[in-house]
């Protein structure tokens, strides 16, 4: 049964096991475990950031290609709901219907975006994937009679769902659905050829496989996965904006998470996510201490600034690409613990 | 060149061509002028906007060529090049702002006593901060671009946030120097004196390193490398060394560049080298990875194509070089000027 | 008996996790021409890629003229002497013809006696001095290439299936030049898929299959010997004749 939930692909250490199981129970009580809007925010952003993440380690660590639109996906999903809440009011056809535009979009755009740089050269495809996800940046932004330029979009959402804690759930449930939806893509056979096209693309390709097809398959997994998140932070947050969604900070937020947390193990995004939405909220306050006590030392106390707390998570990211490439979980599992 | 060589230099059997210039994608630039004309209607406007357009393609070039370079030569896409242009920004305004005394005066030799120094800061700041980063962060990871990629934009997220902690988080303004404030006025047409300067040093420099690729030694090693430097190696030079000189180089560049646009947008932020970085790359990708002169004649035609559609229909200003891009990889899937390998 | 001017012993040569020479040992004496011949796959190529440091031996011994150079870096192994023209000619396509030749004489200008030499053997470079290197025939891309490997007096060549592709007249062409650069003591070591070619030329072969050298000897025995060849080589032979 767990075996079959998992798709037979166990955390394999018992550290990272008690580590998942922590995130899993808090998640899944946190309204009663951790009372209080700023906490359930955060159980909220991680839930949709584990998603976030894992459907781009599908790209970076299962397939080995670096994309910079998944944030373009991801604000595809939010903008798809929340302009059908405010053209359409607040029903559950409109939430329907904005979801499905926005997946529809999002497939399609992906399914252009792959077929157009993947059969170039990867590298090709962070480039166009960047430009492609400006221009959305930009779209958005002159667009403001459909998404509120600048200021997003704030809407209603039908009646049960006004309820935070309905809310909540329904975030929390399909996030983890779709989380374990993704561990049994990676663990079919479809994923095995990813990892195989990942190693040795030469040989992959001489076995027979079409690699322009599975990299544009798992592209536009991602961008779905990327696009459901979306629609589910939109739902949490009631509103959808630029900087929820579309910056590019977003984008560099979700290579840390899935860098630190470990490429090409699911596991790991759900750990990088939850460490990075927890330190983004409560690291800061450490550091303000940090920083407070190494008042009149030179330079330290800019360094341990609140607002410097990228600094110290990109050091670790760079050190995590040299040393470990395969983050926590993989050094986790590495030591055996 | 040797006496057999010169012989073969002069041969006319030669029925094959040469090195000769395909001159299809430079026309595009003219014809895009030409083309705007009408639709801007006033000639004078049209005057302003080309020059500017050029001025702005100049700059972005000065940022750009590093980049391709570096691409072609090594095959590292560096997605920290940004960095490089905010370093330059920064710097050249540490040292403008320290010497504003001088900007004060109405002279032409005692701005530019203070903006040489700053522009060559700029280059000396980035091209530092260059040889930093092959040395440190991309040398371990040639050959594999998904960790150069990754590492590249670790680096960026450090950077930024140390220019944060040097330079503070705030806006700094930038005191342009009163000689090359204001405009000619040519006929009706009124011609910003910087956008000139721009174009200069632009155009300068353009001539310098055609000179230097095309006419030196180690102009022929880069362009053999750019197309094959496994194939350079086995001729018995080593390219490492010239790989660190070009990322020096390119960065310097771009520190440049990153210097000029801060003069000309009259602020710095940290976040300017990442905004001009997707211009950069759209550049890059239109002028063929790895080519020079691919890179200027994008840059132009970028330059340009951003100051007509932001006088014609401004809303479509931003996104105006994405269509651009587009269009040039329907015709030329690998750009204007494809480089050998891709 | 003296020193051969390449000797290798064990090699080992990874690619990524695959493990393709498993132990090569093979011997090109000075002043001859050897033949590395084998079925497709075998491994030649990467045995002569080995050897330029272009990939990077696991294990073994590979000495030239007495010096070990299975660590040293490409550019001092072609610094040593050793001239390599790639199975894919690595001409510079976007580079002329002059400018080719150019860059492989890495003293500065090519030496003019030498380039009337090279003119003799490939006229071609001549006329097409100034041409793109990109524009040349396949044919003439061989040729350039193997200029580029002579432009400069060398000790040691290696040259990947010279052949390749070529019509019968180029072919004809190349044994020439080949013929003519035996005549100046140079050491070669080619790998061939052509035996008539390898026949016509080679003085002493080694034969690879499978990552490993399965015989060496001289060539004229094993042309002499159809039973040989065609356990060693297989049918692949026949088609190249
Ligand atoms: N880059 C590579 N990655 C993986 N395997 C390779 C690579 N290059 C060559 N091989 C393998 O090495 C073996 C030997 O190849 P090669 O040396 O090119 O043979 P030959 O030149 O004798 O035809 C072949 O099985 C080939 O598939
Ligand atoms: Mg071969």
């Amino acid at each position: 049964m767990l075996a079959r939930m998992l798709s037979g692909d166990f955390p394999r250490s018992r550290v990272l096991t008690a580590v998942l199981l922590a995130i899993l129970i808090g998640l899944a009580f946190a309204p009663f475990i951790f009372p209080g809007t700023r906490s359930l925010n955060v159980a909220a952003k991680v839930a949709v950031f584990v998603l976030l993440v894992a459907s781009y380690d599908l790209l970076l660590g299962y397939t080995g290609i670096v994309s910079f639109a998944h944030t373009m996906f991801f604000g595809i999903g939010g903008y798809g709901v929340g302009i059908a809440m405010v053209k359409m009011g607040a029903g559950w056809g409109a939430l329907a219907i904005g979801a499905a535009a926005a997946l529809t979009l999002s497939l399609a755009i992906a399914l252009a975006i792959g077929l157009l740089s993947l059969r170039v050269r990867a590298i090709f495809f962070a480039m166009i994937t960047l430009a492609v996800a400006s221009f959305f940046q930009i779209l958005a932004s002159q667009l403001s009679p459909l998404t509120g330029g600048e200021d997003g979009i704030t809407f209603r959402l039908p009646e049960p769902l006004q309820s935070r804690l309905a809310a909540y759930y329904l975030v929390f449930a399909v996030a983890l659905a779709l989380f374990l939806l993704l561990l049994r893509v990676v663990n079919s056979p479809f994923g095995r050829v990813l990892l195989s096209i990942r190693e040795n693309e030469f040989r992959s390709e001489a076995l027979g496989y079409r690699v322009v097809t599975y990299r544009t398959v798992a592209n536009c997994l991602a961008a779905l996965g990327a696009t459901v998140a979306g629609i589910l932070y939109a739902i949490w947050l009631r509103y959808t904006g630029p900087d929820t969604t579309l910056s590019f900070d977003i984008m560099i937020d979700i290579l840390l998470m899935v860098v630190i947390g470990g490429m090409g193990t699911l596991y790991g995004s759900a750990v990088g996510a939850t460490l990075f939405v927890v330190a983004q909220n409560y690291l800061q306050d450490l550091m303000k201490l940090a920083s407070g006590a190494a008042k009149g030392l030179p330079l330290l106390p800019d360094l341990l600034h609140p607002d410097r707390w990228l600094l110290w998570l990109g050091l670790l990211f760079i050190v995590c690409v040299y040393y470990f490439p395969s983050g926590i979980v993989g050094r986790l599992r590495a030591r055996g613990l | 060149m040797s006496a057999a060589a010169s012989a073969g230099a002069k041969d006319p059997g030669a029925a094959l061509p040469g090195a000769r210039l395909d001159w299809i994608p430079l026309a595009l630039v003219p014809v895009l002028a030409l083309a705007a004309l009408p639709l801007v209607g006033s000639p004078p406007t049209w005057v302003t906007l080309t020059v500017a357009g050029l001025a702005m393609g100049m700059m972005i070039f000065m940022m750009a060529s590093g980049l391709t370079l570096v691409f072609g030569l090594m095959d590292v896409l560096n997605f920290a090049h940004g960095i490089f242009i905010s370093v330059g920004a920064y710097g050249a305004a540490s040292v403008l702002t320290r010497m504003a005394g001088r900007l004060e005066q109405p002279s032409l030799a005692s701005d530019l006593s203070a903006m040489v120094p700053a522009v060559l800061a700029a280059i000396a700041l980035a091209g530092l901060l260059g040889w930093f980063f092959e040395r440190v962060l991309i040398r371990p990871v040639y050959g594999d671009h998904l960790k150069q990629i990754l590492i590249t934009m670790g680096g960026l997220i450090v950077f930024e946030q140390l220019i944060h902690v040097v330079w503070g988080p705030d806006i700094i303004p930038l005191p342009r120097p009163g000689a090359i404030t204001g405009a000619f006025i040519v006929g009706e047409a009124a011609i910003e004196r910087y956008r000139v300067l721009a174009v200069i040093v632009g155009l300068a420099l353009f001539a310098a390193m055609w000179l230097l690729l095309n006419r030196t030694r180690i102009g022929l090693l880069v362009r053999a490398g750019v197309e094959n430097p496994e194939m350079v190696e086995s001729l018995g030079y080593r390219i490492k060394r010239l790989f660190v000189g070009v990322f020096v180089a390119g960065s310097g560049l771009a520190g440049l560049g990153g210097a000029m646009w801060a003069m000309y947008q009259e602020q710095v932020t940290a976040q300017m080298g990442m905004q001009v970085l997707v211009v950069i790359f759209i550049v890059v990708i239109i002028g063929g990875l790895g080519s020079v002169g691919g890179c200027f004649v994008g840059a132009m035609l970028v330059g340009l194509l951003a100051n007509y559609t932001g006088y014609l229909a401004p809303k479509l200003s931003l996104g105006s070089n994405i269509l651009l891009m587009v269009l040039v990889l329907l015709w030329r899937p690998r750009g204007l000027y494809p480089i050998g390998k891709a | 008996m003296p020193e051969p001017m390449l000797s290798l012993a064990g090699v080992n040569t990874h690619i990524a996790q695959y493990h393709i020479l498993q132990g090569v040992d093979f011997e090109v004496p000075r002043g001859a021409l050897t033949m590395l011949l084998g079925r497709n796959g075998a491994g030649k190529t990467t045995c002569l890629r080995t050897i330029m440091g272009l990939w990077r031996a696991s294990a073994g011994s590979i000495r030239m003229d007495g010096r070990e150079i299975s660590r040293a870096a490409t550019p001092d192994v072609a610094q040593l002497g050793v001239a390599y023209v790639p199975e894919n000619m690595g001409i510079f396509a976007g580079l002329t013809v002059s400018e080719n030749l150019r860059l492989a004489a890495r003293s500065g200008e090519p030496d003019a006696g030498r380039l009337e030499w090279i003119f003799g053997l490939f006229p071609a470079m001549k006329t097409f001095w100034n041409a793109l290197a990109g524009n040349l025939s396949g044919g003439q891309k061989q040729m350039l290439a193997i200029a580029r490997a002579i432009v400069e007096p060398r000790r040691l060549l290696l040259v990947d299936e010279p052949t390749k592709g070529l019509a019968p007249s180029i072919i004809a062409n190349m044994v020439e030049a080949f013929r003519e650069l035996k005549r100046t003591d140079t050491t070669v070591l080619v790998v061939e898929q052509n035996f008539n070619f390898a026949k016509a030329l080679g003085d002493t072969v080694a034969v690879m299959d499978s990552g490993r050298i399965v015989h060496t000897g001289r060539m004229d025995a094993l042309a002499a010997d159809s039973a040989l060849q065609t356990k060693l080589l297989g049918l692949s032979l026949e088609a190249h004749q």
